[in-house]
């Protein structure tokens, strides 16, 4: 399942594309625009606007849709620090709430997976490896990735200290200036909230060199987590993944 | 310069701890340390510390904050869950489970405990022993942490005086007597100094042992594992039933226990058939063995009826079998444990139903004796429990295996973990 906001990467289409395709799977995908156009949900306005927020009532309406019983993701505990709160086996209420202060307790390798009708869990298999751990899983296995994780050059702006992609779906102010950098990402979200870095590593070797001598986060690139000091809590408690 | 070659980063072990303890006996400050020094907090974070620091008033930048992620942790500066923490060293990686010391204790002490080598349990040098280390050397104890390290912290306080850790060190020993724990150490540092974290202290030249960084990245954990009794609880039967794959019949599932090789004679529990091991499969990979924790694929010589649940054993090894099992069973729920009540059990990957049959004692944890009068277990309660089981569990003693040997409860009506049990 993926859920679309309308504001992806091309890149990051193109790899979901060829990744159905080669494995012959059926590919389920929420679009943000639909919700949108249902009246669901409302567009931000403003120099700011993301779509970020939105994607969760349109995550929901496709668990409940689908009757998901359980949504499996790669979030990991070391990423964020909401995140690091996380069970690995996570249940969520009928209106697809976390509630982080009544949570499961998980030992040993014991998971609870029992739930009502209309409730459904989100399974974090890797959710005690780290940064370095699935880059280097990556290298080891082969996996393939999409190419903006490595270094290319591209058409960006800097706003607050991040430089964005510029794309028809974000609106420069006067004094923001595009200009062509040779970039890569460290996290892929959709182009309104994820931030590139400055970065040669064009091999698999070299990004594993980078992210073992970064002084920044994995995450420290993503505006959607800077809203506030707790707003990846807050998304998560209304059903964000 | 970290080995960052795929080999190096992959060989590496991993060592999993817990650090508990209260408000203010340094916990935080020594995880904040230990991360700060092996440079495992990054500038943003640093920065995000800083910007709520200053917001609260606090003068310094408060290191609690990088675990305490929740607003209401965060608001009332205290930590109410089990807070996971990751960092890595030339030599080890690790995960802290850093585990509050009020709210739920229990609960959230059991759980880190569940899982860790080692457990670090900080002592202040001008208090010495209190309930709370009792409280959690118990619980490292009951839980089956091989290691357990007591920092002597705030040495500082005591103008680093010798005479203060021997006498504590002493009083540890005399309590530890009673307590089944392998391995125990005890270290004289200053968190907030830095003496014998990650430095060795030149104020404490009368301390000759390791510092608590050094025991980390260097105790020997490949023994933790039990590589003795072969258990595989299977978890899945893997039947493609494609063209390729026509009469392929697979086990899925994590050995438990001991080691797997191509060739051997295993036992099926409960059916008691017996057979071969044709084949082990690691990923897509074909292997020779297997052993503890690695989840694997085996295959069989012989067709014979095998659902996840069943134990592959070994057949002159095989783990104890009963409906009637005794448990020390510790409590997390608001609502009591109900005597003659129903529960639904989980035990490595068989579900069944349990009655509680009977409490046999209820534990004071903070003396470790039984406690007197009520018997009603309730939250953050420990108590020993008879249980009756609608089918028979295999089963180890949990302390010579955590895994065969260790059962959830869940209650049937609200679906909520209420308690984990140690088979005894």
């Amino acid at each position: 399942m993926h859920v679309d906001t309308g504001h992806n990467f091309e890149e990051t289409m193109t790899f979901r594309d060829n990744l159905v395709k080669e494995h012959g799977a059926k590919l389920i995908v929420g679009s943000v625009q639909e919700s949108i156009d249902q009246g669901k949900v409302q567009e931000e306005t403003g120099f700011y606007a993301s779509r970020n927020k939105l994607q969760t009532v349109t995550l929901l309406d496709t668990i409940e849709k689908h009757k998901i019983d359980c949504a499996i993701g790669g979030g990991r505990r070391d990423e964020e620090k909401a995140r690091a709160k996380e069970r690995v086996f996570s249940h969520r209420d009928e209106f697809g709430q976390w509630d982080p202060k009544n949570q499961r307790p998980e030992l040993w390798n014991l998971y609870n997976g029992k739930k009502r009708p209309g409730e459904h869990f989100r399974a974090f298999p890797i959710s005690n490896w780290t940064e370095m751990d699935v880059w280097q899983y990556i290298l080891l296995e082969n996996i393939p990735i999409p190419s903006i994780y490595f270094s290319h050059v591209r058409e960006v702006f800097d706003r607050d200290g991040v430089i964005y992609a510029n794309s028809s779906f974000m609106r420069l102010k006067p004094e923001e200036k595009p200009r062509q950098m040779r970039v890569r990402f460290r996290t892929i979200g959709d182009m309104s909230c994820t931030g590139a870095v400055d970065s040669p590593a064009s091999t698999l070797e070299e990004i594993i060199e980078e992210v073992a001598s970064s002084r920044v986060t994995e995450r420290g690139t993503r505006m959607d987590d800077k809203r506030s000091e707790a707003a990846m809590e807050d998304r998560k408690k209304e059903g964000y993944f | 310069m970290k080995d960052n070659s795929t080999h190096g980063y992959l060989d590496m072990d991993l060592l999993r701890f817990t650090t508990a303890g209260s408000v203010d006996d340094g916990k935080s400050t020594l995880i904040g340390r230990l991360l700060y020094d092996s440079k495992a907090i990054f500038d943003d974070q640093m920065e995000a510390m800083e910007k709520a620091s200053s917001k609260r008033g606090t003068g310094e930048v408060d290191l609690s904050l990088l675990t305490d992620g929740l607003r209401a942790e965060r608001e009332q500066g205290i930590t109410i869950d089990v807070a996971y923490r990751y960092f890595a060293t030339p030599k080890r990686k690790f995960i802290i489970a850093d585990t509050p010391g009020h709210i739920q204790y229990t609960r959230n002490m059991v759980t880190g405990a569940s899982t860790a080598n080692l457990a670090i349990i900080l002592v202040d040098a001008r208090k010495g022993i209190l309930e709370q280390t009792c409280r959690h050397s118990f619980i490292a104890s009951l839980l089956g942490i091989p290691h357990v390290v007591f920092c002597i912290n705030k040495m500082d306080l005591v103008d680093y005086d010798e005479a203060v850790f021997t006498r504590i060190q002493k009083e540890l020993e005399d309590f530890s007597s009673k307590l089944e724990v392998r391995d125990i150490r005890y270290i004289p540092i200053s968190a907030l100094k830095g003496d014998n974290v990650v430095d060795r202290s030149d104020r404490m030249s009368w301390y000759q042992g390791p510092t608590l960084m050094y025991l980390l990245e260097n105790i020997h954990i490949a023994g933790d594992l039990n590589h003795i009794d072969r258990r595989f609880p299977v978890q899945y039967v893997v039947r493609p039933m494609t063209e390729e794959h026509h009469d392929f019949r697979g086990f899925a599932g994590r050995v438990q226990g001991g080691i797997f090789r191509k060739g051997d004679a295993v036992q099926v529990l409960p059916s008691g058939f017996q057979s071969t091991i044709k084949t082990i499969s690691l990923g897509e990979r074909e292997v020779e063995e297997a052993f503890a924790p690695q989840s694997v694929v085996m295959t069989l010589v012989d067709e014979i009826d095998i659902s996840r649940g069943d134990m592959i054993v070994s057949p002159n090894n095989a783990p104890e079998s009963s409906q009637d099992v005794d448990v020390m069973l510790c409590w997390f729920n608001e609502r009591p444990l109900q005597p003659g009540g129903k529960y639904a059990l989980k035990h490595t990957s068989r579900d069944c139903r349990v009655m509680v049959k009977e409490v046999k004692y209820k534990m004071d944890i903070s003396t470790l004796h039984k406690a007197e009068g009520d018997q009603t277990i309730r939250m953050n309660d420990i108590g020993r429990v008879h249980l009756r089981t609608t089918v028979p569990l295999h089963f180890d003693k949990y302390q010579r295996n955590r895994y065969t040997g260790s059962i959830i409860l869940i209650d049937e009506g609200t679906n909520e973990t209420v308690a984990a049990g140690m088979i005894v």
